[in-house]
């Protein structure tokens, strides 16, 4: 008994917290996983049928391509936010002027919400008024860019708006790690003789390693929930050419009345983050600790 | 690293004299400007000119005749379905959400941050651990169960149901930058008050919260931006008569029937993404430490 009162303030002030994390965070999931194994329509009930949910999940031709674009969205927004971003990065740490003023550039697009990026860049895109008809009236009559209404190019427009948004985030962890190099380490380079393009790539991009494996990892968790973007862009079209896992959920909740397949989808939605975060929970908390008590 | 250590700004002398490498550099570091302040022109221009010009003109070029027909409509009088009040109804719904939201769960934040930094107990790491490991899992695994224990409190669909839902989703990135920026603080303030006979409570008010003003403002911004660009909690947890912003912009611009007025539709997206804009130009180097002490652990 003593035990529990003692620090109670800090207990009673935290306790918030604790509800929030059991309830919320850990019974939601627990509550996702055991609908999805049941039949639930339109109110969850607890008619178990199996794996049954999962089954018609992986048979589902939208799920396919859900699946599909997430590989391709995750893959070209991960890469091109890393590299735009180390890019500009590097660009910015070349003693410009009006540093600043770039930096102030290449951010503010963090700073909107999905749904307006994906309402700009559908006005930019658009083939009819937008980017190909400027191109047109400057005589570039071959100029096509009908990315939105393509089927197979749609989703790399979705990338396009992503990563105009995303790459100053980037930018800001790289620089951060660039500025902490010591001045030391680049006198001795050029000392060497070394390129600056050589210096950067072989030698200083492994000394920021941390801050590039930050950056994979919170692009990566956000990969996973795009939604927003989607839905203001494309919404899922042309079709259902640029569905996400994440829209296939919504739908299947608000829309198709069909809970228990979307508890089923969110389930393997979890899964996937926890298979993009325990590898780097492993090195940060159990191999980091090790490093540091040997 | 602490917030304090973490520096984007330069450092040594300027280099004098221009070479043709740096020549280029300039060029091209111009040329990604002009690709990142694009669509933002784009979006200004457009809203200046009339649809004979959207539909004959160049998207490019700066409108020939000013036309200032689509920022009255896209205030107040564009349709979202079949109302047409405009985003005025919108900007004060996501006020309404914003304000509270941010202010209960700063306060919380900053609470749960102290009690963490220094009033450690048995296992309070634990639940830490697993409010940060809430960070990242997707809402879409959390709406529907988080939506079934609101309606069985009865608020869901409704204001204290979307300040609700804001308070939760910020806790985990808010925790951590306030416990990181008090486990920064010289500890042996901490002792000195607690040797005078200062409590939980009176320490938090009386030596942690007077200190406490820069993290808080990163804070601050970080939940304002946040919570106004946010879609899709508003769509499920706001309900019909508190949609915010963003809902409603979306709602304008994807509307069905009617003819698309392009100019109204980048009219109102400027309007929704003013304040955060103006947030983030006002704050500047404040927005940059947010992200920052979001993204560097511990």
């Amino acid at each position: 008994m003593q035990s529990l009162t003692r620090n109670l303030a800090s207990k009673i002030a935290l306790l918030p917290m604790i509800i929030i994390s059991l309830t919320v965070f850990v019974g939601c999931i627990i509550y996702s996983f055991v609908y999805s194994l049941t039949g639930s329509k339109l109110i969850p009930a607890l008619n178990y049928v199996g794996f049954k949910q999962y089954e018609m999940l992986f048979k589902s031709r939208k799920w396919d391509v859900a699946v599909e674009n997430i590989f391709i969205y995750g893959f070209v927004f991960t890469i091109g936010c890393l590299v735009i971003g180390f890019l500009l990065a590097v660009l910015i740490d070349q003693k410009i002027r009006g540093e600043s003023l770039f930096r102030t550039i290449f951010l503010y697009p963090y700073a909107m919400s999905f749904v307006v990026t994906g309402l700009v860049w559908k006005w930019v895109l658009n083939p009819t008024f937008g980017f190909e008809h400027s191109m047109h009236l400057w005589g570039f009559e071959w100029f096509k860019l009908d990315w939105l209404v393509n089927r197979e190019l749609a989703i790399y427009a979705v990338c396009i708006a992503a990563v105009w948004q995303g790459a100053g985030f980037v930018m800001v962890l790289m620089l951060a790690g660039l500025r902490g190099i010591d001045d030391d380490i680049w006198k001795s380079l050029s000392i060497e003789g070394v390129p600056k393009w050589k210096s950067y790539l072989f030698v200083i991009l492994p000394m920021i390693r941390p801050m590039v494996v930050t950056s994979i990892v919170l692009i990566a968790a956000g990969v996973v929930k795009v939604y927003d973007l989607i839905l203001a862009l494309t919404s899922g079209g042309p079709g259902f050419a640029t569905t996400t896992p994440a829209m296939y959920v919504m739908e299947n909740f608000f829309s198709r009345a069909n809970l228990g397949q979307a508890f089923a989808a969110s389930i393997i939605m979890f899964i996937s983050v926890v298979c993009i975060l325990a590898p780097w929970a492993y090195y940060e908390f159990y191999f980091r600790n090790k490093e540091a008590k040997a | 690293m602490s917030l304090s250590s973490l520096s984007i700004e330069p450092s040594g002398s300027k280099p004098k004299h221009l070479t043709i490498g740096r020549i280029g550099l300039y060029c091209f570091i111009l040329i990604c400007a002009l690709f990142f302040l694009m669509p933002l022109y784009v979006m200004i221009v457009t809203s200046l000119k009339d649809m004979d010009e959207i539909r004959s003109g160049n998207l490019l070029y700066i409108p020939k005749t000013l036309s200032f027909y689509a920022w009255p409509k896209a205030w107040s009088e564009a349709c979202t379905g079949f109302v047409c009040e405009g985003l005025k109804p919108g900007l004060i719904n996501s006020i309404k959400i914003t304000v509270p939201s941010v202010i209960v769960s700063v306060s919380l934040g900053a609470l749960n941050g102290y009690a963490l930094a220094f009033w450690r107990f048995k296992g309070a790491y634990l639940f830490f651990g697993l409010c940060l490991f809430g960070a990242f899992i997707p809402y879409q695994v959390m709406v529907y169960p988080l939506l079934k224990i609101e309606s069985a409190i009865g608020i869901y669909s409704s204001l204290p149901g979307i300040i609700l839902v804001h308070t939760i989703f910020g806790m985990p990135i808010l925790t951590l930058i306030f416990r990181n920026f008090y486990a920064s603080l010289p500890i042996d303030l901490f002792k000195a008050a607690r040797i005078d006979g200062g409590n939980f409570l009176k320490i938090f008010f009386y030596v942690i919260i007077p200190m406490s003003t820069p993290i808080t403002i990163v804070a601050v911004i970080l939940q304002v931006t946040g919570i106004w660009n946010d879609f899709l909690l508003g769509l499920v947890f706001a309900g019909r008569d508190n949609q915010p912003m963003t809902v409603q912009l979306n709602n304008i611009v994807q509307v069905d029937f009617g003819v698309a007025e392009y100019n109204v539709d980048m009219a109102a997206t400027i309007l929704t993404s003013m304040i955060p804009l103006a947030v983030y130009f006002i704050s500047g180097r404040w927005f940059v430490r947010g992200i920052a002490a979001g993204a560097i652990k511990g």
